[in-house]
Protein backbone atom coordinates (compact mmCIF):
# COMPACT_ATOMS: atom_id res chain seq x y z
CA UNK A 1 0.00 0.00 0.00
CA UNK A 2 1.22 3.49 -0.78
CA UNK A 3 0.59 7.05 0.38
CA UNK A 4 -0.06 8.44 3.81
CA UNK A 5 -1.99 6.09 6.06
CA UNK A 6 -5.41 7.34 7.17
CA UNK A 7 -4.62 6.34 10.75
CA UNK A 8 -1.13 5.62 11.96
CA UNK A 9 -0.14 4.45 15.44
CA UNK A 10 3.51 4.21 16.43
CA UNK A 11 4.68 2.81 19.74
CA UNK A 12 1.49 3.76 21.59
CA UNK A 13 1.73 2.99 25.31
CA UNK A 14 -0.86 3.45 28.00
CA UNK A 15 -0.83 2.37 31.64
CA UNK A 16 -3.26 2.80 34.51
CA UNK A 17 -1.14 2.92 37.64
CA UNK A 18 1.09 -0.15 37.49
CA UNK A 19 -1.16 -1.96 35.01
CA UNK A 20 0.24 -1.72 31.49
CA UNK A 21 -2.68 -1.85 29.04
CA UNK A 22 -1.00 -0.84 25.77
CA UNK A 23 2.68 -1.69 25.49
CA UNK A 24 3.86 -0.21 22.21
CA UNK A 25 1.12 -0.62 19.61
CA UNK A 26 2.05 -0.03 15.95
CA UNK A 27 -0.73 -0.04 13.37
CA UNK A 28 -1.43 1.59 10.04
CA UNK A 29 -4.90 1.76 8.53
CA UNK A 30 -5.22 2.84 4.90
CA UNK A 31 -8.00 4.97 3.47
CA UNK A 32 -11.19 2.97 2.96
CA UNK A 33 -9.82 -0.02 4.82
CA UNK A 34 -11.69 -1.94 7.50
CA UNK A 35 -9.42 -3.19 10.28
CA UNK A 36 -10.82 -5.36 13.04
CA UNK A 37 -8.89 -5.59 16.31
CA UNK A 38 -9.57 -8.80 18.19
CA UNK A 39 -8.51 -9.82 21.66
CA UNK A 40 -9.87 -11.12 24.92
CA UNK A 41 -11.80 -9.09 27.46
CA UNK A 42 -9.51 -6.61 29.20
CA UNK A 43 -6.82 -6.83 26.53
CA UNK A 44 -6.92 -3.07 25.92
CA UNK A 45 -9.03 -2.92 22.74
CA UNK A 46 -11.35 -0.17 23.98
CA UNK A 47 -8.41 1.76 25.42
CA UNK A 48 -6.76 1.68 21.99
CA UNK A 49 -9.79 3.29 20.34
CA UNK A 50 -10.20 5.83 23.15
CA UNK A 51 -6.56 6.85 22.72
CA UNK A 52 -7.12 7.46 18.99
CA UNK A 53 -10.27 9.48 19.76
CA UNK A 54 -8.42 11.53 22.36
CA UNK A 55 -10.78 10.45 25.16
CA UNK A 56 -7.68 8.95 26.83
CA UNK A 57 -4.20 10.39 26.47
CA UNK A 58 -1.49 7.93 25.42
CA UNK A 59 1.54 7.91 27.73
CA UNK A 60 3.99 7.42 24.86
CA UNK A 61 4.05 7.04 21.11
CA UNK A 62 2.33 8.95 18.33
CA UNK A 63 -1.14 8.82 16.79
CA UNK A 64 -1.55 10.45 13.38
CA UNK A 65 -4.66 10.94 11.26
CA UNK A 66 -4.02 11.79 7.59
CA UNK A 67 -0.38 12.29 8.54
CA UNK A 68 -1.20 14.90 11.22
CA UNK A 69 0.13 14.08 14.67
CA UNK A 70 -2.89 14.45 16.95
CA UNK A 71 -0.73 15.55 19.90
CA UNK A 72 0.70 18.47 17.90
CA UNK A 73 -2.69 19.90 16.89
CA UNK A 74 -4.24 22.95 18.52
CA UNK A 75 -7.55 22.50 20.34
CA UNK A 76 -9.49 23.86 17.36
CA UNK A 77 -7.62 21.73 14.79
CA UNK A 78 -8.13 18.70 16.97
CA UNK A 79 -11.85 19.42 17.20
CA UNK A 80 -11.94 19.68 13.43
CA UNK A 81 -10.29 16.27 13.00
CA UNK A 82 -12.61 14.74 15.60
CA UNK A 83 -15.65 16.08 13.75
CA UNK A 84 -14.75 13.69 10.92
CA UNK A 85 -14.96 10.69 13.30
CA UNK A 86 -18.01 8.58 14.04
CA UNK A 87 -18.26 6.08 16.88
CA UNK A 88 -20.64 3.29 17.76
CA UNK A 89 -20.24 2.49 21.45
CA UNK A 90 -20.56 -0.96 23.00
CA UNK A 91 -23.77 -0.11 24.87
CA UNK A 92 -24.81 2.39 22.15
CA UNK A 93 -24.33 5.22 24.74
CA UNK A 94 -27.47 7.01 23.61
CA UNK A 95 -28.41 10.13 25.57
CA UNK A 96 -31.28 9.14 27.89
CA UNK A 97 -32.54 12.69 28.19
CA UNK A 98 -33.11 13.14 24.45
CA UNK A 99 -35.53 11.44 22.07
CA UNK A 100 -34.15 9.18 19.35
CA UNK A 101 -34.25 11.82 16.59
CA UNK A 102 -32.22 14.29 18.66
CA UNK A 103 -29.71 11.57 19.46
CA UNK A 104 -29.24 10.86 15.75
CA UNK A 105 -28.68 14.49 14.75
CA UNK A 106 -26.79 15.51 17.90
CA UNK A 107 -23.41 15.78 16.16
CA UNK A 108 -24.82 17.69 13.17
CA UNK A 109 -26.54 20.19 15.47
CA UNK A 110 -23.43 20.54 17.62
CA UNK A 111 -21.36 21.30 14.52
CA UNK A 112 -24.11 23.67 13.30
CA UNK A 113 -24.25 21.79 10.01
CA UNK A 114 -28.06 21.76 10.01
CA UNK A 115 -30.73 23.98 11.51
CA UNK A 116 -32.80 22.63 14.36
CA UNK A 117 -36.02 22.77 12.35
CA UNK A 118 -34.44 20.55 9.63
CA UNK A 119 -32.95 18.11 12.13
CA UNK A 120 -36.03 15.93 12.49
CA UNK A 121 -36.30 15.28 8.75
CA UNK A 122 -32.58 14.50 8.59
CA UNK A 123 -32.96 12.07 11.51
CA UNK A 124 -35.83 10.27 9.71
CA UNK A 125 -33.67 9.88 6.63
CA UNK A 126 -30.73 8.44 8.58
CA UNK A 127 -32.98 6.17 10.67
CA UNK A 128 -34.37 4.76 7.43
CA UNK A 129 -30.84 3.89 6.33
CA UNK A 130 -30.44 1.67 9.40
CA UNK A 131 -33.82 0.03 8.90
CA UNK A 132 -35.82 1.99 11.47
CA UNK A 133 -39.13 3.72 10.82
CA UNK A 134 -40.36 7.14 11.82
CA UNK A 135 -42.33 5.56 14.68
CA UNK A 136 -39.18 5.33 16.83
CA UNK A 137 -38.12 8.95 16.30
CA UNK A 138 -39.95 10.34 19.32
CA UNK A 139 -39.27 7.45 21.67
CA UNK A 140 -36.73 7.66 24.46
CA UNK A 141 -33.70 5.36 24.10
CA UNK A 142 -34.79 3.39 27.21
CA UNK A 143 -37.93 2.30 25.34
CA UNK A 144 -35.92 0.53 22.63
CA UNK A 145 -34.62 -3.05 22.56
CA UNK A 146 -30.85 -3.67 22.57
CA UNK A 147 -30.79 -4.26 18.81
CA UNK A 148 -32.75 -1.10 18.08
CA UNK A 149 -30.47 0.91 20.38
CA UNK A 150 -27.48 -0.37 18.41
CA UNK A 151 -29.17 0.70 15.17
CA UNK A 152 -29.84 4.17 16.55
CA UNK A 153 -26.21 4.27 17.73
CA UNK A 154 -25.14 3.33 14.20
CA UNK A 155 -27.44 6.02 12.77
CA UNK A 156 -25.83 8.57 15.10
CA UNK A 157 -22.35 7.40 14.09
CA UNK A 158 -23.02 7.79 10.34
CA UNK A 159 -25.32 10.85 10.42
CA UNK A 160 -22.51 13.35 9.87
CA UNK A 161 -21.04 11.21 7.02
CA UNK A 162 -17.72 10.73 8.81
CA UNK A 163 -14.70 9.46 6.92
CA UNK A 164 -13.44 7.45 9.91
CA UNK A 165 -15.75 5.28 12.02
CA UNK A 166 -14.97 3.23 15.12
CA UNK A 167 -17.13 0.32 16.20
CA UNK A 168 -16.72 -0.88 19.79
CA UNK A 169 -18.08 -4.41 20.18
CA UNK A 170 -20.99 -3.74 17.80
CA UNK A 171 -22.68 -7.12 18.34
CA UNK A 172 -22.11 -7.73 22.05
CA UNK A 173 -25.30 -8.64 23.86
CA UNK A 174 -27.31 -9.32 20.70
CA UNK A 175 -28.78 -12.59 19.48
CA UNK A 176 -26.98 -14.13 16.46
CA UNK A 177 -29.61 -12.99 13.96
CA UNK A 178 -29.68 -9.40 15.20
CA UNK A 179 -25.86 -9.48 15.36
CA UNK A 180 -25.78 -10.45 11.69
CA UNK A 181 -28.27 -7.67 10.85
CA UNK A 182 -26.00 -5.13 12.57
CA UNK A 183 -22.90 -6.53 10.85
CA UNK A 184 -24.68 -6.33 7.51
CA UNK A 185 -25.78 -2.73 8.17
CA UNK A 186 -22.23 -1.77 9.15
CA UNK A 187 -20.81 -3.24 5.93
CA UNK A 188 -23.46 -1.57 3.75
CA UNK A 189 -23.33 1.88 5.34
CA UNK A 190 -19.53 1.92 5.47
CA UNK A 191 -19.49 1.01 1.78
CA UNK A 192 -21.92 3.91 1.05
CA UNK A 193 -19.72 6.39 2.87
CA UNK A 194 -16.39 4.98 1.68
CA UNK A 195 -15.24 5.33 5.27
CA UNK A 196 -12.15 3.97 6.99
CA UNK A 197 -13.08 1.87 10.00
CA UNK A 198 -11.56 0.27 13.05
CA UNK A 199 -13.77 -2.28 14.80
CA UNK A 200 -12.96 -3.98 18.06
CA UNK A 201 -14.69 -7.22 18.85
CA UNK A 202 -14.29 -10.75 20.06
CA UNK A 203 -17.14 -11.96 17.89
CA UNK A 204 -15.59 -14.01 15.06
CA UNK A 205 -18.76 -13.75 12.95
CA UNK A 206 -18.29 -9.96 12.94
CA UNK A 207 -14.62 -10.38 12.03
CA UNK A 208 -15.42 -12.56 9.03
CA UNK A 209 -18.17 -10.22 7.83
CA UNK A 210 -16.63 -6.79 8.44
CA UNK A 211 -12.84 -7.08 8.21
CA UNK A 212 -10.38 -6.43 5.41
CA UNK A 213 -7.50 -6.91 7.83
CA UNK A 214 -7.40 -8.34 11.34
CA UNK A 215 -5.06 -7.42 14.19
CA UNK A 216 -4.85 -9.38 17.41
CA UNK A 217 -4.10 -7.54 20.65
CA UNK A 218 -2.61 -9.55 23.49
CA UNK A 219 -0.94 -8.21 26.61
CA UNK A 220 -0.86 -4.69 25.20
CA UNK A 221 0.83 -5.61 21.91
CA UNK A 222 -0.41 -6.48 18.44
CA UNK A 223 0.88 -10.03 18.14
CA UNK A 224 -0.53 -10.71 14.66
CA UNK A 225 -1.76 -8.50 11.81
CA UNK A 226 -2.91 -9.92 8.50
CA UNK A 227 -5.66 -10.05 5.89
CA UNK A 228 -8.90 -11.70 6.94
CA UNK A 229 -8.50 -14.70 4.65
CA UNK A 230 -5.23 -15.67 6.31
CA UNK A 231 -6.57 -15.73 9.84
CA UNK A 232 -7.35 -19.46 9.73
CA UNK A 233 -3.77 -20.15 8.57
CA UNK A 234 -2.02 -17.56 10.70
CA UNK A 235 0.41 -20.05 12.18
CA UNK A 236 0.14 -18.12 15.41
CA UNK A 237 -0.96 -20.33 18.33
CA UNK A 238 -2.48 -17.36 20.18
CA UNK A 239 -4.63 -16.42 17.17
CA UNK A 240 -5.58 -20.07 16.64
CA UNK A 241 -6.70 -20.46 20.22
CA UNK A 242 -8.68 -17.24 20.12
CA UNK A 243 -10.54 -17.79 16.85
CA UNK A 244 -11.49 -21.33 17.85
CA UNK A 245 -12.41 -20.26 21.37
CA UNK A 246 -10.40 -22.99 23.09
CA UNK A 247 -9.69 -22.98 26.82
CA UNK A 248 -6.44 -24.86 26.22
CA UNK A 249 -3.54 -23.01 24.65
CA UNK A 250 -0.95 -20.32 25.28
CA UNK A 251 -3.52 -17.73 26.37
CA UNK A 252 -4.20 -18.31 30.04
CA UNK A 253 -7.25 -16.60 31.44
CA UNK A 254 -6.75 -14.72 34.71
CA UNK A 255 -9.17 -17.08 36.46
CA UNK A 256 -6.99 -20.09 35.54
CA UNK A 257 -3.86 -18.51 36.97
CA UNK A 258 -5.12 -18.64 40.55
CA UNK B 1 6.03 3.95 61.78
CA UNK B 2 3.00 2.45 60.08
CA UNK B 3 0.81 4.90 61.93
CA UNK B 4 2.85 7.85 60.61
CA UNK B 5 2.72 6.37 57.13
CA UNK B 6 -1.02 6.10 57.39
CA UNK B 7 -1.33 9.76 58.42
CA UNK B 8 0.95 10.73 55.52
CA UNK B 9 -1.16 8.78 53.05
CA UNK B 10 -4.37 10.40 54.30
CA UNK B 11 -2.84 13.88 54.05
CA UNK B 12 -1.46 13.21 50.57
CA UNK B 13 -4.80 11.77 49.40
CA UNK B 14 -6.61 14.81 50.78
CA UNK B 15 -4.24 17.23 49.05
CA UNK B 16 -4.45 15.31 45.77
CA UNK B 17 -8.26 15.34 46.00
CA UNK B 18 -8.31 19.07 46.77
CA UNK B 19 -6.03 19.68 43.79
CA UNK B 20 -8.26 17.63 41.48
CA UNK B 21 -11.35 19.46 42.71
CA UNK B 22 -9.62 22.83 42.29
CA UNK B 23 -8.68 22.05 38.70
CA UNK B 24 -12.18 20.77 37.98
CA UNK B 25 -13.73 23.94 39.46
CA UNK B 26 -11.36 26.18 37.51
CA UNK B 27 -12.07 24.34 34.26
CA UNK B 28 -15.83 24.43 34.92
CA UNK B 29 -15.78 28.15 35.81
CA UNK B 30 -13.86 28.98 32.66
CA UNK B 31 -16.62 27.31 30.63
CA UNK B 32 -19.27 29.28 32.56
CA UNK B 33 -17.61 32.52 31.55
CA UNK B 34 -16.95 31.70 27.88
CA UNK B 35 -19.59 31.38 25.16
CA UNK B 36 -21.21 29.50 23.55
CA UNK B 37 -23.94 28.84 26.10
CA UNK B 38 -26.56 26.11 25.92
CA UNK B 39 -29.50 28.30 26.91
CA UNK B 40 -32.07 25.51 26.60
CA UNK B 41 -30.10 23.40 29.06
CA UNK B 42 -29.58 26.32 31.44
CA UNK B 43 -33.34 26.98 31.39
CA UNK B 44 -34.29 23.33 31.98
CA UNK B 45 -31.78 23.06 34.84
CA UNK B 46 -33.12 26.33 36.30
CA UNK B 47 -36.64 24.89 36.30
CA UNK B 48 -35.41 21.65 37.84
CA UNK B 49 -33.31 23.30 40.54
CA UNK B 50 -35.51 26.31 41.25
CA UNK B 51 -39.11 25.39 40.59
CA UNK B 52 -39.03 21.74 41.65
CA UNK B 53 -37.15 22.54 44.86
CA UNK B 54 -39.81 25.05 45.93
CA UNK B 55 -42.02 22.58 47.85
CA UNK B 56 -39.19 21.14 49.96
CA UNK B 57 -37.60 24.55 50.61
CA UNK B 58 -41.00 26.18 51.28
CA UNK B 59 -42.05 23.51 53.78
CA UNK B 60 -38.69 23.70 55.54
CA UNK B 61 -38.98 27.50 55.73
CA UNK B 62 -42.54 27.66 57.05
CA UNK B 63 -41.96 25.18 59.88
CA UNK B 64 -38.55 26.59 60.78
CA UNK B 65 -39.97 30.13 60.87
CA UNK B 66 -42.75 29.01 63.20
CA UNK B 67 -40.42 27.04 65.48
CA UNK B 68 -37.95 29.92 65.58
CA UNK B 69 -40.67 32.33 66.75
CA UNK B 70 -41.82 29.86 69.40
CA UNK B 71 -38.30 29.23 70.73
CA UNK B 72 -37.28 32.89 70.78
CA UNK B 73 -40.54 33.82 72.48
CA UNK B 74 -39.97 31.19 75.17
CA UNK B 75 -36.34 32.25 75.68
CA UNK B 76 -36.90 36.00 75.60
CA UNK B 77 -39.85 35.81 78.01
CA UNK B 78 -37.35 34.80 80.72
CA UNK B 79 -36.03 38.37 80.75
CA UNK B 80 -39.16 40.16 79.52
CA UNK B 81 -37.85 40.76 75.99
CA UNK B 82 -40.78 39.22 74.05
CA UNK B 83 -41.01 42.29 71.82
CA UNK B 84 -37.69 41.32 70.22
CA UNK B 85 -39.19 38.16 68.66
CA UNK B 86 -40.03 39.72 65.28
CA UNK B 87 -36.64 41.36 64.89
CA UNK B 88 -34.61 38.32 65.92
CA UNK B 89 -36.65 35.99 63.72
CA UNK B 90 -36.26 38.09 60.60
CA UNK B 91 -32.54 38.71 61.08
CA UNK B 92 -31.84 35.09 62.02
CA UNK B 93 -33.86 33.79 59.14
CA UNK B 94 -32.68 36.12 56.39
CA UNK B 95 -29.01 36.02 57.38
CA UNK B 96 -28.61 32.40 58.40
CA UNK B 97 -31.45 29.94 58.47
CA UNK B 98 -32.93 30.72 55.07
CA UNK B 99 -29.72 30.26 53.09
CA UNK B 100 -28.26 27.44 55.18
CA UNK B 101 -31.36 25.29 55.59
CA UNK B 102 -32.44 26.03 52.01
CA UNK B 103 -28.93 25.15 50.83
CA UNK B 104 -28.83 21.88 52.77
CA UNK B 105 -32.26 20.83 51.51
CA UNK B 106 -31.35 21.65 47.89
CA UNK B 107 -28.00 19.88 48.36
CA UNK B 108 -29.87 16.72 49.33
CA UNK B 109 -32.16 16.94 46.34
CA UNK B 110 -30.08 18.49 43.58
CA UNK B 111 -26.49 17.38 44.30
CA UNK B 112 -27.62 13.78 44.56
CA UNK B 113 -29.63 13.98 41.34
CA UNK B 114 -26.78 15.61 39.43
CA UNK B 115 -24.22 13.09 40.68
CA UNK B 116 -26.52 10.18 39.80
CA UNK B 117 -27.36 11.50 36.33
CA UNK B 118 -23.83 12.49 35.33
CA UNK B 119 -22.40 9.38 37.01
CA UNK B 120 -24.73 7.15 35.01
CA UNK B 121 -23.74 9.02 31.86
CA UNK B 122 -20.10 8.37 32.74
CA UNK B 123 -20.44 4.63 33.33
CA UNK B 124 -22.62 4.14 30.23
CA UNK B 125 -20.06 6.02 28.08
CA UNK B 126 -22.50 8.84 27.27
CA UNK B 127 -19.87 11.40 28.30
CA UNK B 128 -17.34 9.78 25.94
CA UNK B 129 -20.02 9.89 23.25
CA UNK B 130 -20.39 13.65 23.77
CA UNK B 131 -16.69 14.11 23.08
CA UNK B 132 -16.96 12.15 19.83
CA UNK B 133 -19.89 14.37 18.74
CA UNK B 134 -17.94 17.64 18.82
CA UNK B 135 -19.39 18.60 22.20
CA UNK B 136 -17.36 19.48 25.26
CA UNK B 137 -18.93 17.73 28.28
CA UNK B 138 -17.97 20.68 30.49
CA UNK B 139 -19.79 23.08 28.21
CA UNK B 140 -22.82 20.84 27.71
CA UNK B 141 -23.27 19.19 31.13
CA UNK B 142 -21.36 21.06 33.81
CA UNK B 143 -21.60 24.76 32.90
CA UNK B 144 -25.44 24.86 32.54
CA UNK B 145 -25.85 23.21 35.95
CA UNK B 146 -23.40 25.56 37.65
CA UNK B 147 -24.95 28.66 36.08
CA UNK B 148 -28.52 27.55 36.84
CA UNK B 149 -27.79 26.59 40.46
CA UNK B 150 -25.85 29.79 41.16
CA UNK B 151 -28.67 31.93 39.76
CA UNK B 152 -31.62 29.98 41.16
CA UNK B 153 -30.47 29.52 44.76
CA UNK B 154 -30.79 33.26 45.61
CA UNK B 155 -34.32 33.24 44.13
CA UNK B 156 -35.21 30.16 46.17
CA UNK B 157 -33.77 31.64 49.34
CA UNK B 158 -35.60 34.93 48.82
CA UNK B 159 -38.87 32.99 48.59
CA UNK B 160 -37.84 30.87 51.59
CA UNK B 161 -37.17 34.06 53.60
CA UNK B 162 -40.65 35.37 52.82
CA UNK B 163 -42.28 32.04 53.64
CA UNK B 164 -40.22 31.61 56.82
CA UNK B 165 -41.05 35.07 58.15
CA UNK B 166 -44.69 34.51 57.18
CA UNK B 167 -44.63 31.26 59.20
CA UNK B 168 -43.36 33.09 62.26
CA UNK B 169 -45.90 35.89 61.66
CA UNK B 170 -48.84 33.47 61.54
CA UNK B 171 -47.69 31.66 64.70
CA UNK B 172 -46.84 34.84 66.59
CA UNK B 173 -50.11 36.59 65.82
CA UNK B 174 -52.36 33.56 66.30
CA UNK B 175 -50.70 31.71 69.15
CA UNK B 176 -48.44 34.14 70.96
CA UNK B 177 -50.82 37.09 70.92
CA UNK B 178 -48.77 39.59 68.90
CA UNK B 179 -50.54 42.43 67.12
CA UNK B 180 -50.20 41.84 63.34
CA UNK B 181 -49.49 45.48 62.51
CA UNK B 182 -46.81 45.99 65.15
CA UNK B 183 -45.22 42.58 64.35
CA UNK B 184 -44.80 43.58 60.71
CA UNK B 185 -43.57 47.06 61.64
CA UNK B 186 -40.93 45.61 63.97
CA UNK B 187 -39.91 43.13 61.29
CA UNK B 188 -39.30 45.85 58.70
CA UNK B 189 -37.71 48.22 61.22
CA UNK B 190 -35.13 45.64 62.25
CA UNK B 191 -34.36 44.29 58.79
CA UNK B 192 -31.51 45.99 56.94
CA UNK B 193 -30.53 45.85 53.30
CA UNK B 194 -27.19 44.18 54.13
CA UNK B 195 -29.00 41.34 55.90
CA UNK B 196 -30.87 40.45 52.73
CA UNK B 197 -27.86 40.90 50.46
CA UNK B 198 -25.59 38.75 52.63
CA UNK B 199 -28.20 35.99 52.63
CA UNK B 200 -28.55 36.11 48.85
CA UNK B 201 -24.77 36.14 48.30
CA UNK B 202 -24.52 33.10 50.56
CA UNK B 203 -27.28 31.43 48.55
CA UNK B 204 -25.40 32.04 45.29
CA UNK B 205 -22.20 30.58 46.77
CA UNK B 206 -24.11 27.58 48.13
CA UNK B 207 -25.78 27.05 44.74
CA UNK B 208 -22.37 26.99 43.07
CA UNK B 209 -21.02 24.43 45.55
CA UNK B 210 -24.14 22.26 45.33
CA UNK B 211 -23.82 21.99 41.55
CA UNK B 212 -20.03 21.72 41.66
CA UNK B 213 -20.11 18.76 44.05
CA UNK B 214 -22.88 16.99 42.14
CA UNK B 215 -21.05 17.42 38.85
CA UNK B 216 -17.57 16.65 40.22
CA UNK B 217 -18.52 13.38 41.89
CA UNK B 218 -20.75 12.31 39.01
CA UNK B 219 -18.14 13.15 36.39
CA UNK B 220 -15.45 11.16 38.20
CA UNK B 221 -17.59 8.19 39.17
CA UNK B 222 -16.51 4.73 38.08
CA UNK B 223 -17.36 1.10 38.58
CA UNK B 224 -21.01 0.79 37.57
CA UNK B 225 -24.05 1.10 39.83
CA UNK B 226 -22.03 0.93 43.03
CA UNK B 227 -19.73 3.72 41.82
CA UNK B 228 -22.72 5.91 41.02
CA UNK B 229 -24.13 5.23 44.50
CA UNK B 230 -20.83 6.25 46.12
CA UNK B 231 -20.69 9.39 43.94
CA UNK B 232 -24.22 10.34 45.00
CA UNK B 233 -23.44 9.96 48.70
CA UNK B 234 -20.15 11.84 48.40
CA UNK B 235 -21.83 14.65 46.49
CA UNK B 236 -24.43 15.27 49.21
CA UNK B 237 -21.95 14.98 52.08
CA UNK B 238 -19.30 17.21 50.50
CA UNK B 239 -21.86 19.79 49.32
CA UNK B 240 -23.29 19.98 52.86
CA UNK B 241 -19.84 20.40 54.42
CA UNK B 242 -18.88 23.07 51.88
CA UNK B 243 -22.13 24.92 52.56
CA UNK B 244 -21.43 25.05 56.29
CA UNK B 245 -17.78 25.96 55.75
CA UNK B 246 -18.44 28.69 53.16
CA UNK B 247 -21.26 30.02 55.36
CA UNK B 248 -18.68 30.85 57.99
CA UNK B 249 -16.32 32.45 55.44
CA UNK B 250 -19.03 34.63 53.86
CA UNK B 251 -20.39 35.66 57.28
CA UNK B 252 -16.90 36.60 58.34
CA UNK B 253 -16.39 38.64 55.16
CA UNK B 254 -19.70 40.49 55.55
CA UNK B 255 -19.97 41.13 59.24
CA UNK B 256 -16.53 41.00 60.88
CA UNK B 257 -15.36 44.49 61.72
Amino acid sequence: MTGVAKISLKGVKKSFGKKVVLDGVDLEVQKGESVVVIGGSGSGKSVLIKCILGILKADEGSIAVDGQDMAALSRRQRQEVLSRFGMLFQGAALFDSLPVWENVTFGLLAQKRIRRRDARDKAMEVLQRVGLGSDVADLNPAELSGGMQKRVGLARAIAASPDIIFFDEPTTGLDPIMADVINHLIVERVKDLGATTITITHDMASVRKIADRVAMLYKGRLIWVGVKDKIDRSGNPYVDQFIHGRAEGPIRMEVLKA
Amino acid sequence: MNFLGMIGRVVLDFLAGAGRLGLFAFHALSHCLRPPYYFRHIASQAVNIGYYSLPVVGLTAVFTGAVLALQIYEGSSRFNAESAVAGIVVIGFVRELGPVLGGLMVAGRVSAAMAAEIGTMRVTEQIDALSTLSTDPFKFLIAPRLIAATLMMPCLVLIADIIGVSGSFVLSTNKLGFNPGSYLKTTFDYLEFDDVISGLVKAGVFGFFIALMGCYHGYNSKGGAQGVGVATTNAVVSASILILFSNYIVTELFFSQ
